[in-house]
């Protein structure tokens, strides 16, 4: 027999050992990050970057599969007991020693993982992972001139690529409100110092946001360079029209923030077109009608059970948009992994049941 | 059903005031759910993770006397861990909230013969649903039992103290029978039913592997220590399945706990589903130990007014949900756990004889016995 064959055997065997567990539920105990496991990482320590920001630093588990320089990655965090997903630029680059990854997040105001994470976020923690995706990356050849257009967090994909590959010629125009705002200022300077980058800060607060039309003051050849542009949604908007005005929109890459797709209908009651994607059913649900009612009177085969709430024979994954929960009031957004009762919940805005 | 309907003097409004303000209560629970309820769940878990692996592995060398009576005791431990605290709360979706899918009611599975997928269906949906209704709720006697004067007697159930008693040795396998209806499956036409029949596979599948394992597998861990390991996995089932099997019975068996008629649930409100979970429950008053070994179903009468906020909640909002039963001056039936066992084992005697109809005439002559909230 085969080692391979042997070692399915013996896990066989080892799942009669721990049934109606998995041996992994045992593994994990002891060995949360180890190889085979599902991929974790562990905090290892938050440094402060400026006010609002932290550099949050990982042990990613033996499964991690590496990154490319301004890739991001999906981490799941426990905040107030409950597990949420968000994605974060990688700012580490690819070839730390000792293997831990670090990205770097700034609060936001209301936001739940980002504020945990810069304030509250304990070395030792475990955090869920993803393995490290997005095409916001630098292509095998160096590209002669290079311009990195930021702002905000927005630097943080852009950190990962200076701090990765060092490129001849390369100009960074970077927004923030004040100085003390711009994240890795310190190491900025220093680079720009040893004459590696050369840095144009627009400070909003003080000089008024960066009008995109006047970037040719701060970079003349702008047009003849690769550009890597992330920020808000309003630069980027603002640089993709302005690049292909020019002829040259080949030459830019943007990099969104998350988009917050859906918005929970505001306090008229809610309600939206909602899809079963499954069965590729589209109606529109007002705020007050289950979603197992509207489901079924829609002809979509609902899984349900008590339909008052308590059985849990309903749960159904919500791909997409907000529900309101019937009882509470209580929003729930789409995340992966969100299940939802239809039982109790109507649409708060438009969604994406997978039935 | 009583000859005396013991909420007869609450108004509707009333009835609907008190579901108002047990809805308060939930909605407190649920705003305040967080990261001390999570941590909770998940350091019972790898308690009871660790204690029974660590059982197991006394149970190795439990030729040795001492050491087969420590694994005997770590074992059965664990298993009512597994069964009570975290299994069946688990599966109500208590902890769904945290959006772990390893700690979820659609992924758990427990060291039980029937399938977690079956047991929600009989239990949180048709139990929970319709709870004490006769006719509807099986958990009324689990089908092989007369719970109630009013049900009417037959001579079979003169044996029902003994059929109780062989249920409590083996539980487990009595709710998989149970989850199966197999009473009512059994019949010839209903057997064929692929339906059922796939429910059926699916214990028996289940069955395999927990007999493999507790029987075969850990009993040939042991080697030399082969009959005395089974001998303890046997104890540690049994244990467990009248563990169980006593603490659910004091959940609505005991005196004092009302059973419904089918019809006295058409059309029911919020406030008189909540009613009626409060007077079809009872529970067991005692330590925190206590609580934590019946999975907090010591607070049967919490649990069955919220079935799905976590279990260890139960405790603090048993505080306010007596002070509603003392406002509404209803019972709120409660003791130790011998005593209402007794209570429980006493009803099972009691009505394993015929008994006589209720007394209680409306006054055009029949006999009044239907607690009803229209
Ligand atoms: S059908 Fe029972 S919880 Fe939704």
């Amino acid at each position: 027999m085969t080692s391979a064959a042997l070692r399915k055997r013996a896990w066989k065997l080892l799942e009669m050992v721990t049934t109606p567990l998995l041996p992994s539920d045992y593994l994990d105990l002891v060995s949360p990050l180890r190889a085979g496991a599902d991929l974790r990482g562990r905090i290892e320590a938050v440094h402060p970057e400026t006010g609002d920001a932290a550099t949050v630093v990982i042990r990613p588990g033996r499964g991690w599969r590496g990154h490319a320089a301004g890739q991001y990655v999906r981490i799941g965090v426990d905040v107030d007991g409950r597990r949420l997903w968000r994605a974060y630029s990688i700012t580490s680059p690819t070839d730390r020693q000792d293997g831990r990854i670090t990205i770097t997040v700034k609060a936001i105001p209301d936001g739940k993982v980002s504020n945990h994470l810069v304030r509250r976020a304990t070395p030792g923690t475990l955090v869920q992972l993803d393995q490290p995706t997005g095409d916001f990356v630098l292509p095998p050849a160096k590209p002669a001139k290079v311009l990195y257009l930021t702002a905000g967090s927005g630097i943080t994909p852009v950190m990962g690529m200076l701090r990765d590959v060092e490129l001849d010629d390369v100009v960074m125009v970077h927004c923030a409100p004040r100085p003390q705002d711009v994240i890795f200022r310190n190491e900025l300077h220093g680079l720009v110092a040893d004459k590696k980058l050369r840095l144009a800060e627009v400070h909003s607060a003080t000089d008024g946001k960066l009008d995109i039309a006047r970037l040719g003051e701060l970079v003349p050849d702008w047009a003849e360079r690769e550009t890597w542009a992330c920020g808000p949604a309003g630069l980027l908007d603002a640089a993709e029209e302005y690049w292909t005005e020019h002829g040259v929109r080949e030459r830019l890459r943007t990099e969104r923030f998350r988009p917050r797709i859906v918005v929970a209908g505001d306090g008229d009651g809610g309600g939206g077109e909602v899809t079963f994607s499954a069965t590729g059913t589209t109606v529109d649900a007002d705020g007050a009608t289950p979603l197992l009612d509207i489901g079924e009177e829609a002809g979509v085969l609902m899984p349900s059970g008590c339909r008052m709430g308590i059985c849990f024979g309903c749960v159904t994954p919500l791909k997409a948009g907000a529900v309101r929960d019937l009882r509470t009031g209580e929003i729930t957004e789409a995340e992966p992994g969100v299940l939802i009762q239809t039982c109790v919940s109507a649409a708060a805005g438009p969604c994406d049941i997978e039935r | 059903m009583t000859a005396i309907d013991p909420t007869a003097h609450l108004t509707a409004q009333q009835i609907e005031e008190l579901g108002r303000e047990l809805d308060a209560i939930r909605d407190e629970v649920i705003a305040d759910r967080g990261e001390k309820d999570a941590a909770y769940i998940r350091k019972v878990i790898s308690a009871q993770r660790k204690l029974e692996l660590a059982s197991r592995g006394v149970l190795l060398f439990s030729v040795f006397p001492p050491a087969w009576l420590l694994g005997t005791a770590g074992l059965s431990v664990a298993k009512i861990m597994d069964n009570m605290e975290i299994g069946h709360n688990v599966l109500h979706g208590q902890w769904d909230w945290m959006r772990d899918p390893k700690i979820h009611s659609t992924t758990w599975e427990w060291d039980h013969v029937s399938p977690a997928e079956q047991w929600k269906h009989s239990h949180n949906e048709l139990h929970h649903t319709y709870t004490n209704v006769i006719g509807k709720d099986n958990d009324l006697g689990y089908g092989i039992m007369r719970v109630d004067e009013d049900q009417k007697w037959h001579p079979a159930h003169l044996g029902q103290p003994l059929w109780n008693f062989l249920n409590a040795c083996f539980f487990e396998y009595g709710i998989a029978a149970y989850d199966l209806e197999l009473g009512k499956n059994l019949h010839k036409r209903r057997r064929k039913d692929p339906e059922f029949r796939a429910r059926a596979k699916a214990v028996g599948r289940k069955i395999r592997k927990q007999v493999l394992k507790d029987y075969v597998i850990h009993p040939l861990l042991s080697g030399p220590s082969f009959l005395t390991t089974l001998a303890a996995t046997f104890t540690a089932n049994l244990v467990r399945n009248i563990w169980s099997h006593s603490v659910i019975m004091c959940g609505h068996f005991p005196e004092g706990v009302q059973v419904f008629e089918r019809r006295s649930i058409k059309g029911e409100t919020r406030g008189q589903w909540y009613l009626r979970q409060m007077m079809g429950s009872a529970n067991i008053s005692g330590s925190r130990a206590m609580h934590f070994m019946t999975g907090n179903l010591s607070h049967q009468i919490e649990h069955h007014l919220f079935p799905d906020l976590p279990s260890n909640r139960y405790a603090e909002v048993a505080v306010k949900v007596r002070a509603l039963f003392e406002k509404y001056e209803l019972e709120y039936v409660t003791g130790p756990l011998p005593a209402q066992v007794f209570s429980a084992w006493h009803k099972v005697f009691r009505l394993s004889l015929p008994t006589k109809k209720p007394e209680v005439m409306t006054p055009d002559g029949h006999a009044m016995v239907v607690v009803q909230h229209d």
